[in-house]
């Protein structure tokens, strides 16, 4: 029973993951009608505003220590980062600790920058173009903002750590009524749960009951009445791929402490959120995070040691089998609207 | 028979074609033949030779292939005469002076093996093809370098491989041409049990994550063989995908599945992340089995202690070779590279920087680039004083013996280079296999190809 629900709680964890992911791809497929390759990069681009505020912290200046000496037997250099020296020592060190919740901060605005910029310099250019185009350019983009990351950070991964005050582990067990320890999950996943659901329902909520949503969405159903309404839909559109990159952006910058980033993890992630929206069903808000979680949790159990014995490889494989059988029985997905996927 | 009839020409002809006679053998193996002789795959002119470092650029192992590259630099510094000299000063033979490799200054290509084994075919078989490699070394997977060093063996050039640590790699797939001065699984068992009998007794379960390819296979193979050797148990044994990144679904299971050790047969990018990540989930501060629960690394690097941070705090495991060794050779070495770059060597450094050394001295003894040549002036080689005590290049299997160390992750690091300290130096008689190891004798070395 404990390995059940851990199981669960690492699905929830990783389906967090890809529900955001997937949740921001959906919102640009349903409003704008494109195709984004480019949205596993946006997600890799969070994470590093988190590397790089976290590095920006850590710049320091070399002060001399005679009572110690380095590897090579020379009297030690000592950093002291700037913002110890600058805000003393307890708020300093605070500001490096923290720098992963504090780049949340950070990544809205400049996600927000990121996703009007590629929206009105590129990818609008491609609205009426055939979605294979789409995806050639967009796949095209992915490659060469990955490949930026990669000249500039390097191509291995850098540890990002959560805060001290959530590193260990939390007994869940205890609150479920077993024994102490029968259940430890890891604090900063707990969070990232949290945090993914509180972004979820802020979006769904911005969608629900704002009248910005409302033409959103208005917009997404049938997009030629609301033109002929007077109403500018493009201009909202734009701001609707500004808020899917805050999104991707957001669930990156808050997975560095769980996996240290590298350039190609948001190509990573890409695939894997494809079939989550294509599961979900293209377009469907509500199909994404569904299907984020179930596939999340699907791929959780199947990594559990027993099932890999009766069926190997079935924990890599098993996201897309699910696939093929949905697309199979039902091609508009779980939740899709009918006609999407069915011609 | 008269001896009038012997003429005082007679004799010296005879003494002549006597002479010429005696030393037919050493002429045709000697430099003189050898020098002469071209008929070998990239053969260099006389002004240069050049080498292909073929090393993970990307991937899992980057991190390593970056180092592998920093040591390879170096030791091509050293060959031509600049910098320190480096181990140049302290290798127990003299041949090389700083006037390259057989007076050819040494040049370099460098390649990509992404930690892919068709990756680094195709970029050791460009460096060869296009670029005029003459010996191709690098690795940092036992996979690739598996795959390389049959390449090479192909083309007729000498693949010293790098870090590469499983069994098969000397074993199974051996081959003449190939050379490794790594220590491989087998020896890691062999120096690492009795530390872990010491340390947790000889009742114990354990749970082995494994990588799921070559080197992870045989790192398992090894371990196990080796602790149920003490009576340890193994509970279950998972394999995971090489990149998996996050290891949370293997994890879990663990904590829960009876075990009270869990070995993590993972290297590089995927040790970080599972090792760390059996911390968060609380595995290394856990009690199982009425004992405090340990978690074993059977191949740890200074590298890695470096990506996993406060996660090694009184982790063992085994290593080739650490900077913080007194000896004279890793002194040199660890100023030499600590001078030039401003960090110590990694042991996936140390090995590539040795391996080019001990290429360009049996090149020099030789006194040929013929792989052939080099083959037989490494074969039974015996060396001193690049790191790792008295050493021996094995003929039968082209494996390096010598002293394995077993670390341990420091809970209070002084500096951030300063992550593992050496527990014990498993002297090589202790870590030496026979010839005819069950894991060994299905390989056949073969014959040497100089190529074209």
């Amino acid at each position: 029973m404990e390995s059940i629900i851990l199981q669960l709680l690492n699905g929830l964890d990783k389906g967090s993951a890809y529900a955001l992911i997937a949740l921001g791809l959906t919102l640009i497929f349903g409003t704008l009608g494109v195709v984004n390759f480019a949205h596993g990069a946006l997600f890799m681009m969070g994470a590093f505003i988190a590397v790089t505020l976290n590095m920006l912290f850590g710049v320091s200046f070399e002060v001399e220590d005679p009572t110690r000496t380095d590897f090579l037997g020379n009297v030690m250099m000592v950093d002291t980062p700037y913002v110890v020296y600058w805000f003393g020592e307890d708020f300093g060190n605070w500001l490096i600790d923290w720098s992963v919740p504090i780049s949340v901060l950070v990544a809205i605005p400049v996600m927000a920058l990121i996703g009007v910029a590629m929206e009105r310099g590129l990818i609008r250019f491609f609205y009426k173009r055939p979605h294979a185009d789409q995806i050639l350019v967009t796949f095209g983009l992915a490659i060469v903002l990955q490949e930026i990351i990669k000249a500039f950070y390097g191509a291995n991964p850098i540890p990002t750590p959560a805060p001290e005050a959530f590193v260990g582990s939390f007994d869940v067990g205890q609150l479920l009524g077993f024994d102490p320890f029968a259940v430890m999950y890891p604090y900063w996943r707990l969070v990232y749960f949290f945090f993914a659901a509180l972004i979820i329902g802020l979006v769904f909520a911005f969608l629900q009951f704002t009248t910005f949503g409302m033409v959103v969405r208005a917009g997404m159903a049938d997009r030629e009445t609301v033109g002929l309404l007077g109403i500018d839909i493009d201009k909202r559109f734009v701001t609707m791929f500004a808020i899917a990159a805050i999104v991707a952006g957001l669930a990156g910058v808050m997975y560095t402490p769980i996996l240290s980033p590298n350039y190609h993890i948001g190509m990573d992630f890409l695939v894997l959120s494809f079939v989550v929206v294509v599961v979900g069903g293209m377009g469907s808000l509500p199909g994404a995070v569904a299907a984020g979680f179930l596939l999340g949790i699907l791929q959780s159990f199947a990594s559990m040691s027993w099932i890999i014995e009766l069926i190997p490889g079935i924990n890599q494989v098993v996201i897309y089998l699910v696939a093929i059988v949905i697309l199979l029985t039902r091609p508009r997905g779980l939740m899709g609207r009918k006609g999407v996927m069915e011609e | 028979m008269s001896f009038s009839k012997v003429s005082r020409r007679g004799v010296m002809k005879a003494g002549a074609a006597t002479g010429v006679a005696l030393a037919t053998p050493t002429l045709f193996t000697g430099a003189v033949w050898a020098d002469g002789h071209t008929g070998f795959t990239n053969a260099p002119g006389e002004g240069s030779v050049t080498l292909g470092f073929n090393v993970p650029q990307t991937g899992a192992y980057a991190d390593e292939g970056a180092d592998e590259l920093r040591a390879y630099q170096l030791a091509v510094q050293h060959l031509n005469g600049e910098g320190d000299g480096g181990m140049l000063n302290t290798f127990s033979e003299r041949n090389l002076d700083g006037t390259g490799i057989l007076g050819r200054r040494v040049e370099f290509v460098t390649g990509d093996t992404q930690t892919n084994s068709d990756a680094a075919r195709a970029s050791a078989r460009s460096m060869i093809e296009r670029d005029g490699a003459i010996m191709i070394t690098g690795g940092s997977s036992s996979g690739v370098a598996v795959a390389v060093q049959g390449l090479c063996q192909d083309a007729g050039v000498i693949f010293m491989a790098g870090l590469t640590h499983a069994n098969d790699t000397t074993g199974k797939d051996r081959r003449a041409n190939g050379f490794r001065h790594f220590f491989n699984t087998e020896m890691t068992g062999r120096a690492l049990a009795p530390i872990l009998e010491g340390l947790y007794g000889a009742d114990r379960k354990a749970y082995h994550l494994t990588a799921d390819y070559n080197w992870g296979w045989s790192q398992e193979r090894s371990i196990r063989a080796y602790t149920e050797g003490l009576g340890w148990e193994t509970v279950n044994s998972v394999l995971t995908p090489v990149g998996a990144g996050d290891f949370s679904s293997y994890l879990t299971p663990v904590a829960n599945s009876g075990a009270d050790v869990l070995i993590l047969n993972h290297y590089g990018g995927d040790m970080v992340n599972s090792l760390t990540q059996a911390v968060q989930f609380g595995l290394r501060d856990m009690q199982a089995n009425g004992v405090d629960f340990a978690v074993v690394v059977p191949l740890f690097s200074r590298l890695m202690a470096q990506g996993a941070g406060s996660a090694i705090a009184n982790i063992h495991g085994s290593t080739n070779w650490h900077w913080s060794l007194s000896d004279e050779g890793s002194q040199a070495f660890t100023r030499s590279f600590g001078t030039e770059y401003g960090f110590p060597p990694s042991q996936a450094a140390h090995t590539c920087y040795v391996q080019t050394l001990l290429y360009a001295d049996a090149v020099q003894r030789a006194g040929s680039f013929n792989p052939c040549a080099v083959v037989e002036a490494l074969e039974g080689f015996e060396f001193d004083g690049l790191g790792n005590g008295p050493t021996l290049y094995r003929a039968d299997d082209h494996q390096c013996f010598k002293d394995v160390l077993v670390v341990r992750g420091k809970e209070n690091p002084e500096n951030e280079y300063d992550l593992l300290e050496v527990v014990e130096v498993t002297p090589r008689d202790a870590v030496t296999y026979a010839v005819d190891h069950p894991d060994f004798v299905e390989g056949q070395l073969g014959s040497c190809n100089p190529g074209a």
